[in-house]
C-alpha cells in the first residue's frame, strides 16, 4: 500500500527523522490562511507548494513549486490544487490533484539519496545511499553504479552503528554531520522495519545551508499482508488514488488489473492467469485484464468476475480458464450458466475447464441451453477467443 | 527415488482442526500420505479427522510422541511465520507452508532460522509437494499426476497443474512436483529444486515454471548452465504484464530490467534451458527432447 508524502513525513517525524514540514489542504478556501500559518510557524517568507499524488516525478510535471512570497504561493496553490498532473509514473491520462502540501523552504547545500528495500536474492533488507540525490536513481544505478553505496542488514538486528557509519562515510559528509546522519539512518531503518514497510525512499535527503540534514521527500510502500498490525497506516489509505475497477474487484476478493486489450479473461491462480494473458497475445489478440478468481472460486465469484470484466467497454469476448484442484469445475460451470442467464450474453464466452469434476462441468454447460464456446485446452481457448474478437469487427 | 518426500515421510499437520487443515488432511490421507499427528494450540488431547489423528498443543510434543520428520502448515497468516519457527526449533527437517498472506517481515525472520538449521522449507503461499503415488504434502489434485520420470518446479499453483496435465497428455509421468510459491521470500528456491532433481536418479528431465518479479530464475539458469546434465524445459508467465503492477502474487511485480519475462527467458535460453514462448508448449517440448 502506498501513502502520500505528507503522511510519510509524519511517520518519519515520529521516528525522529528531521523533515521539511508544513500543512495539507484539500479546499482552496483554506489556501490563504494555511500559507500564512506556514510562514508564521516556520518563520519564513518562502514556501514550497507540493501536489500530493501517489506517483513520482511530480516536480518535472509541474506539481512542485517554489514560492518566494505569499502572492506567488497563493497563485501556485490555486494552479496545482485540482490540476491534472501528468508524470512519467501516472501514464498519459495523469492524476487529479486533490491535496496540496504547503511546506517550509530550505536553502539547500547538497542533495543526497537514501532508500531501504528488500533484497530478494539475499533475503535481507538493503540500505542504499548516494551522493547523487534528486536524480532519477535508476539512471544513477545504470550509468554510475559505483555512486550507490549499499549495506545489507542482518535479519536479527537493526542497523548497527558500524553499518550506519559506512553509509554516512559514503556520502563524504563533513565530520560534524556524520553523527546526526548516523542517527537518521538508524531511525529510518527502525521506522522501515517496525512499520512493515517494503520500501522507504528519501529523495532528496538534503544538507541545508544551516548545516542540518533534512528529509525533503518521503516515499513509502507498505506490505499489505502486514497491515492488520498497523491500523494507523490502513487509515491513511486514499481510495481516490486507486483504480476504481480494481477497487471494486477487491471488494469481492478478486484480484484484477486492467489492461489495454479486448479479450477479457477470468482464471484461477495468478500464474495461470498471466500464462493465459500470454497465450492470448501469442494467438494474435490482446488481453483486456488480469483476473485471478483465487482458490475458492464458486458461482458467486464467477458472477462478480463477469460484472467486473464487462465494466470495461473494450471487452469483446470473455475467456474463462479454470484448472480445478480445490476449485470444483461443476460449481464454476453452474456459476457461468447463472451469470450468463442473469447478466445477459453481451459478448461471446469461451470456456475451458479442466481438473476436478471437469466432465460433469462440460455436461452442465452443454445442457444449459446458453450459448458458450467450449474449448479443449489452453491453446484452443486462446485461438477461439481471438477469433471471436475478429468476428465482432466484421 | 524422488525428492524431499516419499513413503517414509511421517507428517504433522499444523492447524489440523481448522477448516482448511481438516479438508486437506483428509485429502492427503486418501492419497496415502502418512499423517501421524496434528497440532493446534489449546486442543491437545483431542483427536482429529474422524477421531483418527492425535492432536497436540506443540510441535515438539507431536514429534516426540508420534515420531514425525515433516510438517505441513495451514495456520492463519498472522501466526504462520511463528509456526514455521516452532517446527524448525522442534527439529522437523521438512516444512511445507501452504498459508497465504504472511507478512514479509515474518518470513525474513523464519527464513533466517530455517537456513541456519539447514531445514528444507517449501513455500509459503504454495500448493506444496507431491511424490507421485507415495506422498502428497500439499493441496494439489493428486489424480492429475502419473508416475514417471519428469520433475516439475513451479512458482504458481494452477500452472503446476497445467504443466502436469500437459506432460500426461504427452505420455510422460512425474517423479515429484513441487510448487515453490510466488512470495518475495520463499524457502526452497528454483536453483535448489533443480539441484535436487539433478541428483535424483529417477528423474530424467525437469520442467521449471517461473514468472515476472525477482531474479530467482536467472540464478537457477546460471547454476544449471554449469551444473545440470538433465534437459530442462522452462516457461515464464507474465510476458504481457505491465511493469509496476502487481500480478496477484506478492512477488510478481516487475521493478527492474532483469525481472521481466523477456529478460528471464533470454538468459534461460542462453544457459541451455529449452524455453517455451507459449504456455501450451510445455508438454510437447519435453516430449521432443526426451
Amino acid at each position: 500500500m502506498k501513502i502520500h508524502e505528507y503522511q510519510g513525513k509524519k511517520i518519519l517525524s515520529d521516528f525522529n527523522v528531521p523533515i521539511q514540514d508544513g500543512y495539507v489542504i484539500e479546499d482552496i478556501k483554506l489556501a490563504e490562511q494555511t500559507i500564512k500559518q506556514v510562514q508564521k510557524d516556520f518563520q519564513t517568507q518562502d514556501v514550497i507548494v507540493k501536489a500530493q499524488i501517489h506517483a513520482g516525478g511530480r516536480g518535472k510535471g509541474g506539481g512542485v513549486k517554489y514560492s518566494p512570497d505569499f502572492k506567488t504561493a497563493l497563485n501556485h496553490t490555486k494552479n496545482i490544487l485540482g490540476m491534472n498532473l501528468v508524470t512519467h509514473q501516472t501514464g498519459e491520462e495523469g492524476k487529479k490533484v486533490n491535496k496540496v502540501y504547503i511546506t517550509e523552504a530550505f536553502d539547500i547545500k547538497k542533495e543526497y539519496y537514501a532508500a531501504i528495500t528488500l533484497d530478494r536474492s539475499k533475503k535481507m533488507d538493503v540500505f542504499m545511499v548516494s551522493t547523487e540525490g534528486g536524480m532519477n536513481i535508476e539512471d544513477v544505478a545504470k550509468e554510475t553504479p559505483e555512486k550507490i553505496i549499499k549495506v545489507w542488514i542482518n535479519p536479527k538486528e537493526y542497523l548497527t552503528d558500524e553499518k550506519a557509519m559506512e553509509l554516512a562515510l559514503g556520502l563524504e559528509l563533513r565530520d560534524k554531520l556524520i553523527k546526526p546522519c548516523i542517527n537518521i539512518f538508524k531511525n529510518m531503518y527502525k521506522c522501515y522495519k517496525d512499520m512493515d514497510s517494503s520500501l522507504l525512499e528519501i529523495n532528496p535527503l538534503v544538507e541545508t545551508e544551516q548545516e542540518e540534514i533534512v528529509a525533503l521527500d518521503a516515499k513509502f510502500n507498505f506490505d499489505s499482508n502486514a497491515l492488520f498490525r498497523h491500523k494507523n497506516i490502513l487509515d491513511m489509505r486514499d481510495l481516490t488514488e486507486e483504480d476504481p475497477l480494481e477497487l471494486e474487484a477487491s471488494k469481492f476478493d478478486l484480484n484484477y488489473v486492467k489492461l489495454e486489450g479486448n479479450v477479457g479473461c477470468m482464471v484461477n491462480g495468478a500464474g495461470l492467469a498471466m500464462a493465459t494473458m500470454d497465450i492470448i497475445k501469442i494467438s494474435g489478440g490482446e488481453p483486456a485484464n488480469f483476473l485471478d478468481v483465487g482458490g475458492k472460486a464458486n458461482a458467486e465469484t464467477i458472477k462478480n468476475g463477469f460484472k467486473i470484466i464487462l465494466n470495461d467497454k473494450n471487452v469483446k469476448v470473455i475467456l474463462i480458464n479454470i484448472f480445478g484442484g480445490i476449485v470444483r469445475c461443476d460449481r464454476v460451470a453452474n456459476g457461468v450458466v447463472d451469470a450468463v442467464k442473469d447478466l445477459g450474453l453481451k459478448v461471446p464466452v469461451v470456456v475451458r475447464l479442466e481438473g476436478t469434476n471437469a466432465e460433469i462441468a462440460k455436461e452442465i454447460l452443454s445442457n444449459s441451453g446458453v450459448e458458450i464456446i467450449p474449448a479443449n485446452n489452453l491453446e484452443d481457448a486462446a485461438i477461439k477467443s481471438v477469433k471471436a474478437t475478429l468476428k465482432e469487427k466484421n | 527415488m524422488s525428492i524431499i518426500v516419499n513413503k517414509e515421510t511421517k507428517v504433522i499437520v499444523q492447524g489440523i482442526t481448522g477448516s482448511e487443515g481438516t479438508f486437506h488432511s483428509t485429502q492427503m490421507l486418501e492419497y496415502g500420505t502418512n499423517i501421524v499427528a496434528g497440532v493446534t494450540p489449546g486442543k491437545g488431547g483431542q483427536k482429529a479427522i474422524n477421531n483418527t489423528i492425535p492432536v497436540f498443543n506443540k510441535v515438539s510434543e507431536a514429534k516426540k510422541e508420534a515420531g514425525a520428520n515433516a510438517s505441513i502448515i495451514f495456520v492463519p497468516p498472522a501466526f504462520a511465520g511463528d509456526a514455521i519457527i516452532e517446527s524448525a526449533n522442534a527439529g522437523i527437517q521438512t516444512i511445507v507452508c501452504i498459508s497465504e498472506g504472511i507478512p514479509t517481515r515474518d518470513m525474513i525472520k523464519a527464513k533466517d532460522i530455517v537456513d541456519e538449521k539447514n531445514i528444507t522449507l517449501i513455500g509459503p503461499n504454495c500448493p506444496g509437494i507431491i511424490t507421485v503415488d507415495e506422498c502428497k504434502l500439499g493441496i494439489m489434485p493428486g489424480f492429475i499426476t502419473k508416475k514417471g520420470n519428469i520433475g516439475v518446479i513451479s512458482k504458481s499453483g494452477t500452472l503446476t497443474y497445467e504443466a502436469i496435465y500437459q506432460l500426461v497428455q504427452n505420455g510422460m509421468g512425474q517423479t515429484t512436483a513441487l510448487g515453490i510459491g510466488g512470495d518475495p521470500i520463499i524457502g526452497t528456491d528454483m536453483k535448489k529444486a533443480i539441484e535436487l532433481f539433478e541428483k535424483d536418479n529417477e528423474t530424467n528431465g525437469i520442467v521449471v515454471i517461473g514468472e515476472i518479479g525477482g531474479t530467482m530464475e536467472i540464478d537457477a539458469a546460471n547454476w544449471a548452465k554449469e551444473n545440470a546434465s538433465k534437459p530442462i524445459v522452462g516457461f515464464i508467465a507474465g510476458q504481457t504484464a505491465p511493469s509496476g503492477k502487481r500480478m496477484g502474487h506478492a512477488g510478481a511485480i516487475v521493478s527492474g530490467g532483469d525481472e521481466t519475462a523477456k529478460a528471464k527467458m533470454d538468459i534461460m535460453e542462453k544457459c541451455g534451458i529449452h524455453v517455451c514462448e507459449s504456455p501450451a508448449e510445455i508438454g510437447k517440448k519435453m516430449k521432443e527432447i526426451i
